[in-house]
């Protein structure tokens, strides 16, 4: 009996095809919400540091006085607590994950719009009380 | 009476996922003791919890493991929301339980494809991790991660399952309950596996249970000890029976894990079908300010997290009891008396996961 069960395997995975993907060649299955990246908007970001708080990798390193918002992408762990703390929505989950890296690196710096002081009708009181912290 | 030699035994070995040291007393071939050495990856994450803040540790508790992840995270917030009285909305009980099941049977196909390695049966270790790549898919497509899931959340989840995904989920899961009866028929009655793993290893029940087993390896000595039992989670509104094998050997072990799988496909039929509407997360205010232990279990068995909090952003003291650590003082005297050339598979059976062990 054990030789038609044999059989029967072999012939499914002689026409059936395979079950890997060719990774470098064909991308990488991804889904809408897969974690893969942390993307900042810096036109957006008002430098509040609810993303340097939340972070527990300690990752992101906001200076509102220089306007600068800084991400080490090696340490970040992509749990998305930063996306989910951003109160512009300045930050989002990029699908795509990052490439492989052979030394240390991955720090991006970006200069931001900053805290808005002028327009107090138009900034969101969340958004002006953290950023005098 | 023979001379006695040590052989190492690892922390590197083709066997192991990752590193525990043995050193073997052998009497010619057989293994007379072992001498277990842990300490290869500890990273000390229980004494990160005084810097980090509670809601944010939820993150690096699930990276205590990389394998049973989703539980480890489940545990912590479950301890967090008992000791502040948080009533945890059910929708979010029934999807952590729906995720914890999911974890659990990754976790079991990944074991069953790696001890199918250690026996030399390469194909068949293929075959249950092309099966794995199922569950793994579906939980990308509901959490956004593979194996680090991150949607457990002090006070609820972070995600919710559309009813049309939940439906998909189902249909996928009946179609692969299908595909495991063909690969677990190998692990169960194939007579090559069986001669290789029958009275293989034999653990006591009297023994499993004053050495403190916990998970398959007690419940494939007869000690029916699971903590689902205890109705965390959803659990209290799941009719489940835990499963038992009385022979103490490695192959009582392997089937309890193999008919785990099926179980927990019947568990996650339960909850989709009881799941109730509602909100999957709710607004908390203040710290814990108190103590708890708690239990949850996970593929290797019962894990234990000890929160000590003082009403503060950070937590006093974070202890964990996770099941391979335990399950190291079965392991010694599993060795006594086997092969040195059936180590390799009596080791696997215990299922070593020393990242866990070591935190």
């Amino acid at each position: 009996m054990s030789i038609f069960q044999m059989t029967k395997t072999v012939l499914k995975s002689l026409f059936s095809r395979p079950a890997t993907l060719m990774y470098p060649a064909k991308p990488a299955k991804i889904t809408p919400i897969t974690r893969g990246h942390v993307k900042i908007d810096p036109a957006k970001c008002i430098a509040c540091r609810l993303c340097q708080r939340k972070c527990p990798t300690q990752a992101i390193c906001v200076e509102p006085k220089e306007k600068s918002w800084q991400i080490d992408q090696m340490r970040c762990i992509v749990c998305s607590a930063c996306v989910d703390a951003c109160p512009t929505t300045c930050l989002t989950m990029e699908t795509q994950h990052r490439p492989a890296m052979t030394a240390r690196g991955g720090i991006e710096k970006y200069t931001v719009a900053g805290p808005k002081k002028k327009e107090p009708a138009a900034a969101p009181a969340g958004g002006a009380a953290p950023a005098k912290e | 009476m023979s001379k006695q030699i040590i052989i190492p035994f690892g922390p590197q070995h083709p066997v192991l996922p990752e590193p525990i040291h043995l050193d073997l007393v052998l009497e010619d071939e057989k293994v007379v003791d072992a001498i277990p050495t842990i300490g290869y990856v500890h990273r000390g994450l229980e004494k990160l919890v005084e810097k980090r803040e509670f809601p944010e540790y939820v993150f690096i508790a699930e990276r205590i493991c990389g394998i049973c992840s989703f539980i480890h995270s489940q545990a912590y917030v479950q301890g967090i929301e008992q000791i502040m009285g948080l009533e945890v909305p059910e929708r979010a009980q029934f999807l952590r339980t729906i995720w914890g099941e999911y974890s659990r049977m990754h976790s079991h196909l990944l074991w069953l494809g790696l001890f199918a390695d250690s026996m030399g049966f390469e194909s068949v270790f293929m075959n249950a991790w092309r099966l794995r790549e199922h569950l793994l898919d579906d939980m990308e497509a509901t959490t956004g991660g593979r194996v680090i899931q991150g949607v457990c959340k002090v006070g609820g989840v972070r995600k919710d399952i559309s009813p049309e995904k939940l439906d998909e989920m189902l249909k996928g899961l009946r179609t692969l309950e299908h595909e495991l009866r063909d690969l677990l028929n190998v692990f169960l009655y194939d007579s090559s596996i069986k001669y290789r793993l029958k009275g293989l290893g034999k653990l006591s029940s009297e023994d499993a249970y004053y050495l403190g087993a916990v998970g398959p390896t007690a419940r494939g000595s007869g000690i029916d000890i699971d903590m689902r039992s205890t109705g965390y989670g959803a659990f209290d509104r799941i009719n489940f029976k835990p499963v038992v094998e009385h022979d103490g050997d490695c192959y009582a072990r392997c089937a309890v894990r193999a008919k785990e799988l099926f179980t927990s496909i019947d568990i996650i039929d339960q909850c989709i079908r009881k799941m109730p509407d509602g909100p999957v997360d709710m607004k908390f205010t203040g710290a814990p300010d108190g103590e708890y232990f708690s239990r949850a279990e996970q593929p290797r068995g019962e894990v234990v997290h000890y929160i000590k909090g003082n009403g503060k952003r950070n937590i006093l003291r974070h202890r964990v009891r996770t099941p391979t650590f335990t399950n190291i003082p079965p392991l010694v005297t599993l060795l006594k008396g086997v092969e040195l050339a059936d180590v390799p598979v009596v080791v696997l059976t215990i299922d070593p996961c020393i990242g866990c062990s070591e935190r």
